[in-house]
């Protein structure tokens, strides 16, 4: 689950990390009290889940009162477009003013998972204020990387190989392994999956502060942390992929027109990857689940078909346990529920699948039954291309 | 000759209790699996279906039955807990099916079976291993499984029913079918699903489905340029999917430009691996291979 930078940062605070003083303002009035309140001249940024705001116009340097209710005003309802957010950008809804810093330096720190060692992985740069994976791509050695034992965590002298590596000296370098051990406890604390600190500020006055924050969790572990599961914000979100969670279906929108539902997440992606080979666009991704009830397919089919931009259906569903038959009456439920003209192809594979095939051919629906992957495929971008013409 | 599991395997259920233990426990009993016991912490002294003994722990699950294998059905928030009881009980595979298990619990299992080398963990997050005629240890549909002499391991369950399926059509039984899980974090990797597929002497060739995400498949291939002399098919899946994005499992999601399909498929390709695009073609390419 991904969270505002303003969230990020309470929760940071939280755990004794150092952050600029700020407040979300939802409105200008609110911008204009946030600023009188901290005092000037500060920073207007605005808050989307996405990065590379400042590139796009989202983060305002205001030194004057002035400056504030203009960019609040700017800002506050402008659709932001970065190289995040996809061409469609997305609607600025809420500000943060934040005490700008005396900077002296930008460094950058960022924690993570690394599937490679399974470890938690620390990672630091002198790099400040770039894009990581540019960094990573053009100047490695600038990044030091320090696996994180498991058992004991973060350890002080590995922090303080890390303020070294930074070139930290006096102030700045206790402040700075402050900095990191504390950081640590949060994304531990947290059930994190990725924290990034970009960039991690050094002050003329010797203090180490996280100027900006990315913070993401591991949704299988939001059961443990109900503060942190109140801070999702469903704006930010595709409606669509919202219904479906709720559904407890897996759905993620694509741009094609073949809409798929399919049993299993590999075979999902698998049907995606077929479709596209045999010509078609994929229009979604989507897994019922292993178990592929009349229920999950009839709200699979709703989500599916409330993307205009779908001229056709590929269901792929493999029977193991459950039979292709029961898959089949329940396929049918489901149309007949929805009465849409959308042609449907439906590949049913596995225990009893011959039965299952005669059912559908025999319901008189609008149904195109396939046994094999390749068929199926060419069947539904067949019937695209007959609505085309 | 098969791997991992077989028809002398004696089989704990953790969980045996639950809707889908005891659904699966039937399962498996039906195909011919060897279950000695089951364990649910508060059930011991009872019976599942009036003859498998539960016991509250594996220790006494296992100083029972001499159990070797157990199989996690126990729910996620408590699912990291049974791997690590199963490993200090002796047992030696542990497969586990629960999904959705924290990454940071994965964790600790991770460094807590360091210290028991002879335990190996498959999954979590996975169909489970099945020998088809032997053993079947999971939620996989034994009946579409035959004996033969392919081994295959993946990342995805119903993407290895589908090259089962293709594999039967063409004429090929399996000898081992492992399904490793489709967690960021997991026991069993490509790399060692192979090297055990590789030594076993029954298995004439490989299967090796991968999915988006992480590298595991491209330290397969590295093994595989230098160990493997047997065919082995490869499919990806993904190679449609956007980067960023979750699809479906945990561990498919392409981050900050690594883990795309058309990294991996160049990886396996380069290391002589036969790579299939399209994932309808896995029976044909195999049955080209080896005729």
């Amino acid at each position: 689950m991904k969270i505002h930078e303003y969230q990020a940062k309470e929760i940071l605070r939280s755990f004794g990390v150092p952050v600029p003083e700020s407040k979300i303002a939802f409105s200008v009035k609110e911008a204009e009290e946030a600023a009188t309140e901290i005092g000037l001249p500060v920073v207007v940024k605005a808050q989307i889940h996405a990065g590379g705001r400042g590139k796009g116009g989202g983060v305002k340097f205001a030194p004057t009162a002035q400056d504030v209710t203009r960019y609040a005003n700017d800002i506050l309802g402008m659709t932001l477009i970065t190289h995040q957010t996809g061409p469609e950008g997305n609607l600025v809804k809420k500000v943060l003013i934040e005490a700008a810093s005396n900077i002296d330096r930008e460094l950058y720190a960022g924690i993570v998972m690394d599937r490679a060692t399974s470890q938690v992985t620390f990672m630091v740069s002198t790099e400040g204020g770039m894009e990581i994976e540019k960094v990573a791509e053009e100047t490695p050695e600038k990044i030091v990387k320090v696996a994180i034992d498991t058992a004991v965590g973060l350890q002080n002298f590995q922090a303080r190989q890390m303020a070294f590596s930074l070139g930290l000296t006096g102030d700045s370098f206790k402040n700075g392994v402050k900095f990191l051990l504390a950081l640590y406890k949060a994304y531990i604390g947290t059930d994190a999956s990725i924290f990034e600190i970009n960039p991690l500020v050094v002050t003329k006055e010797g203090n180490v502060i996280a100027l900006d924050a990315k913070a993401n969790f591991d949704d299988n572990a939001l059961y443990r942390h109900k503060d942190i599961t109140a801070l999702r914000d469903l704006d930010e979100e595709e409606p669509l992929e919202i219904e479906a969670g709720r559904s407890g279906l897996n759905y993620i929108k694509l741009d094609g027109n073949i809409g798929c539902m399919v049993n299993g997440a590999g075979l999902a992606m698998g049907t995606m990857d077929i479709i596209k080979l045999t010509g078609g666009e994929p229009a979604n991704f989507l897994d019922v689940g292993g178990a592929a009830s009349a229920e999950t397919v009839e709200k699979g089919f709703r989500i599916i078909l409330s993307d205009g931009s779908v001229k056709a259906v590929l269901i792929n569903i493999f029977g193991g346990i459950v039979r292709c038959d029961r898959v089949a009456k329940g396929v049918i439920e489901a149309i007949k529920n929805i009465d849409t003209k959308v042609p449907i192809v439906v590949r049913l594979q596995g225990t009893n699948a011959e039965e299952g095939k005669k059912l559908l051919e025999e319901s008189g629906m609008n149904i195109i039954a396939a046994t094999e992957l390749q068929d199926a495929a060419e069947k539904v971008v067949a019937t695209l291309k007959t609505i085309e013409a | 000759m098969s791997v991992l599991v077989n028809k002398n395997t004696k089989l704990v259920v953790q969980g045996i209790t639950g809707s889908e233990g005891a659904f699966h426990t039937q399962q498996m009993i039906e195909y011919g699996t060897n279950v000695v016991a089951g364990v649910t912490p508060g059930k011991g002294g009872q019976l599942f279906m009036d003859k498998i003994p539960i016991h509250n722990t594996m220790k006494g699950a296992v100083a029972k039955t001499g159990a070797n294998a157990s199989v996690i059905f126990v729910p996620p928030p408590f699912a990291a807990d049974a791997i690590m009881e199963a490993a200090e009980a002796g047992i030696a595979l542990v497969i586990c099916i629960t999904e959705g298990i924290p990454i940071m619990d994965m964790l600790k299992v991770h460094e807590y079976l360091k210290k028991y080398p002879k335990t190996t963990l498959v999954g979590p997050n996975c169909p489970g291993v099945i020998t088809p005629g032997e053993a079947k240890i999971g939620i996989m549909p034994g009946f579409i499984h035959k004996p033969g002499t392919i081994g295959i391991v993946s990342r995805s369950g119903t993407l290895t029913y589908e090259a089962v399926h293709q594999l039967g059509e063409a004429g090929f039984g399996q000898s081992t079918a492992i399904g490793i899980g489709g967690d960021p974090i997991i026991g069993t990797k490509h790399i060692d699903a192979v090297k055990l597929l590789n030594d076993d002497p029954k298995t004439e060739a490989i299967v090796l489905i991968g999915e988006i995400g992480g590298s595991d498949e491209e330290d397969a291939a590295a093994y595989i340029a230098k160990h493997v002399d047997k065919p082995v098919v490869a499919f990806i899946a993904g190679q449609t999917a956007p980067p960023g994005k979750r699809m479906g499992h945990a561990g498919a999601i392409i981050a900050g430009g690594k883990g795309t399909a058309e990294e991996k498929m160049r990886a396996l390709a380069t290391a002589g691996i036969h790579v299939v695009k399209s994932p309808a073609d896995i029976g044909k390419k195999m049955k080209e291979i080896l005729g």
